[in-house]
């Protein structure tokens, strides 16, 4: 097989793989501060995508621009979620969350359904049919932005979490509740305030995605599912274990797209979740219980 | 309400309900009620919203040729098998006396069950796998070629194109979707090709995938890598529109794509999505003729009730489909009653030779599949489908090497 074509391959997995490392992100962090499992994570996507659509269609906006005020509105939306409605269900027990969770999964799906119709949108902006050359590799040009603005987002999350005041007490949180609440930090403020940062995260993914992909209502369970794959593969809870897990999904399906059939994409994505919950049940990048 | 009535009124409701189970009050129901099962959304949705097309304007249309009243019950099946076979059976729970659809092989072939064991025709619009006529089923029936014969039909048109264009390609990728009418294509290619010694060019490499596939990157890169003289390709609508698209991104300028009887590059979501990057991909599949005066009278009614749309980017969905509910009623008509056994006969016994689509009367033989279609070749010029083969019924010369692509 010519290597140029095993190293086309592989670039765009790893491209696409990092888009959806940042997608499961906001998933991860979430679970690691909150203990709360976002089971309408790809269908806040969906809507990302949606509203990166619509600002593209009645404003001409580059998705990569939409991202900003998208990301704020899902900021608002995530904090304000979690502060009234998630809150009273953080002790409760998980069955509680999921059906809860699972609830605004199925308005999201269904409002988007009333709202825009069973039809698949799409934003066309010019580079998105163009490539960089480099030797014999063709870089999809709109996969490479949308990779680097994971990327940055991603970084931008993680200095937020390692540098900031506020981002040591959300970490404190997440690691000893009962500590964080007896040293008088707001500890509602900041899980609302974590809730809305996942949000952000896949608000960006969103946009990032819709230069990608068609939107559709339908696609919301499919991101849901493959966030989970991602984030059980990394290690729940781990930030890097979501990019991780998102460039290995990427990269696997792609390889073994080529290598086996493009029919078994998924079916490898799936072995893989099923390998890592054998073999190291916490995920890459996780810790154990 | 006196006594006297109000007793006359009461033996009325007994004898009607005596009655009906022999089928007796049924007999004189003045209209047919089809169930009409399309995808109108999911994946398939744009297809099934083209078919829907053809169903909407058929019952003005037969009202007028035949003085029969159809009264449509829609139903959308959302692109899956399942939900298929349950609309199929709220359906005749809810009085429908015939099922047509449901362009999709697989749904198809789900309904056909269904019409099978609740003894109730079934007319399939469109869809093509062998086997929905091949299980011995007395109450299914299909107005659309199978895949055995739009392969054949194909494949001779593209040994026309290349003698009408002069050229002899060498080598071609087939790509196809992986659900049932795209296996059952592949299967009848696999079979077919060695033996058609006319056609000069030989596979070098045969790659199925997901219709439903967001990102055919990986599909694309592999069909590329083999360096083929053309795309010969059997999609959907999506899917074609995200390959035409990913080959454009990976600058991959083949002789052509061809379809040997296919959906996907003759749709109007195709044009509207794609604009210039449609032009001059080839689909060989069963057109409506133009001439004909029972398609102008359905272009008529066509433009009336969508003023917005042309037929052309509705052809083959709308042919069809409205030849479904033609047979349909011309039966009704002929058996005069809506009893299941009664009706299926009478479609059994059909013999329609004013027809819209290019090819024989329909006829249905013992295992209830309409014989002697024809295809065409359809060629996109200027965001358009055009006939360019057969000669006689061409609109516009074949173009073949196509040129390179330009941004849209």
């Amino acid at each position: 097989m010519p290597l140029d074509l095993v190293l086309n391959v592989a670039i765009s997995g790893v491209l696409t793989g990092l888009v959806y490392g940042l997608m499961a992100l906001g998933l991860s962090v979430i679970f690691g501060v909150v203990r709360v499992v976002n089971f309408a994570h790809g269908e806040m996507m969906t809507v990302a995508m949606y509203a990166a659509t619509i600002l593209f269609s009645v404003l001409k906006l580059d998705p990569f621009l939409a991202a900003l005020p998208v990301a704020t509105a899902f900021f608002a939306f995530g904090y304000g979620l979690q502060k009234t409605l998630i809150n009273p269900f953080v002790t409760r027990p998980m069955h509680s969350q999921f059906i809860l969770l699972l609830a605004i999964a199925i308005i999201l799906v269904n409002g988007l359904l009333v709202i825009f119709g069973p039809d698949a949108r799409n934003v066309q902006v010019d580079y998105q049919l163009d490539s960089f050359e480099i030797g014999g590799i063709l870089i999809d040009k709109a996969r490479l932005y949308a990779a680097t603005a994971a990327l940055v987002a991603a970084t931008a999350l993680f200095a937020f979490f390692r540098f900031s005041l506020t981002g040591k007490a959300i970490r404190a949180c997440a690691d000893n509740y009962l500590g964080a609440k007896v040293v008088g930090l707001n500890v509602k403020h900041l899980y609302a305030l974590t809730f809305g940062l996942g949000s952000a995260c896949v608000a960006i993914a969103g946009c990032a995605l819709s230069v990608l992909l068609e939107v559709t209502p339908q696609l919301g369970p499919v991101m849901t599912l493959l966030a989970f794959v991602i984030v059980i593969i990394g290690g729940m809870g781990s930030m890097a274990g979501a990019l991780l897990g998102g460039v290995l999904i990427g990269t696997s399906e792609a390889l073994a797209g080529l290598f086996i059939t493009p029919s078994a994409k998924s079916m490898f994505s799936f072995g893989l979740l099923i390998l890592v919950l054998l073999f190291r049940p916490q995920g890459l990048l996780g810790t154990r219980a | 309400m006196d006594r006297r009535t109000f007793s006359r009124n009461v033996a009325l409701v007994g004898a009607a309900a005596a009655l009906s189970p022999f089928g007796i009050v049924r007999a004189q129901q003045q209209k047919l009620r089809v169930g009409m099962l399309l995808p109108r959304s999911g994946y398939l949705g744009f297809i099934g919203q083209s078919c829907q097309k053809g169903a909407d304007l058929a019952p003005g249309v037969i009202r007028d040729m035949l003085g029969v009243e159809v009264e449509l019950m829609n139903a959308d099946f959302e692109s899956s098998v399942d939900t298929a076979r349950t609309r199929a059976e709220r359906l005749i729970q809810e009085g429908a006396n015939v099922l047509i659809g449901a362009f999709d092989s697989g749904a198809s072939a789900a309904i056909a069950q269904v019409a099978e064991q609740r003894g109730v025709p079934f007319i399939v619009n469109i869809a093509a796998a062998p086997q929905i006529t091949e299980q011995g089923y007395k109450y299914v029936y299909r107005v659309f070629p199978t895949s055995i014969d739009l392969l054949r039909n194909g494949l001779s048109l593209i040994g026309d194109l290349f003698q009408t264009t002069n050229t002899v390609p060498r080598t071609a990728v087939f790509m196809h979707v992986n659900d049932t009418f795209g296996q059952s294509m592949a299967k009848g290619i696999g079979a077919m090709l060695p033996r058609l010694t006319q056609l000069p060019f030989k596979i070098v490499d045969t790659i199925p995938y997901d219709p439903t596939a967001k990102d055919l990157t990986v599909e694309v890169s592999k069909a590329r890598a083999s360096n083929p003289d053309f795309l010969l390709i059997v999609s959907r609508l999506n899917d074609a529109i995200v390959l035409r698209r990913e080959m454009v991104k990976q600058r991959w300028n083949p002789m052509g794509i061809i379809s040997p009887g296919s959906p996907g590059m003759y749709e109007e979501q195709f044009f509207k999505t794609l604009g210039k990057l449609s032009d001059y991909c080839i689909t060989n599949v069963p057109w409506y003729n133009p001439k004909q005066p029972l398609t102008q009278r359905v272009e008529k009614a066509f433009a009336k009730q969508n003023p917005k749309d042309q037929m052309p980017y509705h052809a083959l969905n709308v042919g069809f489909t409205f030849e479904a509910v033609l047979v349909a009623a011309d039966a009704f008509k002929r058996a005069k009653t809506t009893e299941p056994k009664a009706l299926t006969e009478a479609i059994r016994g059909t013999g329609i030779r004013d027809r819209m689509m290019i090819g024989g009367p329909i006829r249905f033989n013992a295992k209830g599949q309409v014989e002697e279609q024809m295809s065409a070749s359809i060629q996109n010029f200027n965001l358009k489908p055009r006939v360019v083969l057969p000669a006689s019924a061409a609109e516009a010369k074949p173009v073949f090497p196509v040129p390179g692509y330009r941004k849209a």
